[in-house]
């Protein structure tokens, strides 16, 4: 699949990449999913503020509430929707996609962004244990998004990355002295890849190149290569 | 020279009962969503329901699984622990982990004389200290430590990482045999080919 999309936009015929304008996926990001694109699919969401109300029914000692609320909806979908192979799904087979956005922020009513004492190291950790552990055992994936720039206790990102199977950091320019350097002047930010999967394989494809940067256009969100020769120590740049 | 290049079938070694294998995952899946399962031996993975720092549920479970019944010949087992450091993401104190694989290799290495392999995670300037004690105390009680790590250099295509071997033995005891050893290695589909230092086919 990784191959069909990079390709599809070139020539039938043998012929230079250069000579094609377009390569890699086309996504306009101004755009919003369409009304009946969304009414004619079957989604679920999450939203803590509702959910306060219902008692959990699991019990995970010492894991914030929200967290356990969230297990459970999605435990509670995967089994009536057919995602474990509970009953047959009704339809042709299909992957349950999962997203997550800003895990371990106070809106999930934890307090690891705010001290770097917090009450609960573990929550977040177990958290995503547990998540892991239904993912296994059904036809779902999952993204999360996770405002690691707040998060004091370093140790928690640590664990955070050994415990996922691809971590993609989003560095911004803004407010940091990377935004007036003249190097980085096309760009908005750098992309880091902490790490890649590796499933029920020995190796995984790991990139030639390690200097990625973005930039957000009005349509497009492009990741290009970018030299970089800001490094601290060591690395010399002649300028002919 | 290279590991195994037929590779070892596990699900027939699982047949013979010659493997006992414990997916953490469905482990924790089983104690979380399913009901109680009738027989009321406690899960090996009690502790993520209950909470605690406890894991002598899990030690259990590795003791009867390993100690041999009338009818097996098996000798000489292996405990391989895949990994530590997860174990402390789920909560649990670094003394209970460390006294738990102390349990383990009471049991195993003196009363079955077999052996224990633990794999942990480590990195350079971790903040993770709870990990890096572990991570220490483990390498004091070990015979032999293999550390793998990343080359100095930064990511090379053909050369994945180094192996350094380093065993571990009072001073008395020690041999030539018993220097620390430094290989690189280069990762494929189903194994692992190791060379010594500057000995990669691609630099050669």
């Amino acid at each position: 699949m990784k191959i069909a999309w990079r390709y599809q936009n070139l020539p039938k015929m043998e012929a230079s990449p250069a000579a094609s304008s377009r390569f890699g996926h086309y996504y306009d990001v101004s755009k919003t999913l369409s009304p009946e694109l969304l009414q004619s699919t079957k989604w679920h969401r999450f939203f803590l503020p509702e959910e306060i109300s219902l008692q959990p029914n699991i019990n995970i000692c010492n894991m914030t509430s929200g967290y356990t609320r969230l297990l459970q909806s999605i435990q509670r979908i995967i089994y009536q929707e057919g995602f474990d192979g509970s009953h047959p799904q009704k339809k042709q087979k299909n992957i349950l996609r999962i997203g997550i956005q800003n895990l371990g922020s106070v809106l999930w009513g934890e307090d690891i962004c705010c001290t770097d004492n917090p009450e609960d190291v573990h929550s977040l950790t177990k958290f995503l244990y547990i998540l892991r552990s239904l993912l296994r055992m059904s036809l779902s994936a999952c993204i999360i998004t996770v405002p690691a720039h707040l998060i004091q206790n370093k140790a928690i990102m640590e664990r955070v990355t050994n415990l996922s199977d691809t971590v993609v950091a989003l560095e911004s320019f803004i407010g940091s002295e990377r935004e007036t350097n003249p190097l980085y002047k096309d760009y908005h930010g750098l992309i880091h890849i902490h790490q890649i999967p590796q499933l029920n394989c020995l190796i995984c494809d790991v990139s030639d190149t390690k200097d990625l940067a973005f930039r957000l256009k009005r349509k497009l969100f492009t990741i290009e290569v970018c030299i970089r020769t800001d490094y601290p120590e060591g690395l010399w740049y002649l300028h002919p | 020279m290279s590991f195994c290049p037929q590779g070892v079938s596990l699900p027939a070694a699982k047949e013979r009962g010659q493997l006992v294998f414990l997916e953490g995952l469905k482990s924790c899946f089983e104690v979380l969503f399913k009901e109680e399962p009738p027989t009321g031996q406690p899960s090996p993975l009690q502790f993520i329901r209950e909470g605690g720092s406890n894991l002598k549920a899990l030690y259990e479970f590795v003791r009867t699984s390993l100690t041999p019944s009338e009818s097996d010949s098996w000798k000489c087992p292996v405990l391989l622990v895949d990994d530590v450091s997860v174990l402390l993401s789920l909560g649990m104190r670094p003394v209970d982990v460390l006294d738990f694989i102390h349990y383990c290799r009471a049991t195993v290495c003196s009363q079955l004389k077999g052996n224990v392999v633990v794999l942990v995670h480590s990195s350079e300037n971790s903040d993770d200290t709870e990990n890096e004690l572990v991570v220490n105390a483990l390498c004091h009680q070990s015979n032999l430590i293999l550390w793998a790590e990343g080359l100095a250099t930064g990511y090379c295509k053909d050369i994945h990482g180094q192996l350094k071997i380093i065993p571990r033995r009072p001073a008395e005891l020690s041999t030539e045999r018993d220097l620390p050893r430094t290989y690189q290695y280069k990762i494929q589909d189903r194994n692992v080919t190791f060379f010594a230092r500057g000995m990669s086919a691609a630099v050669l």
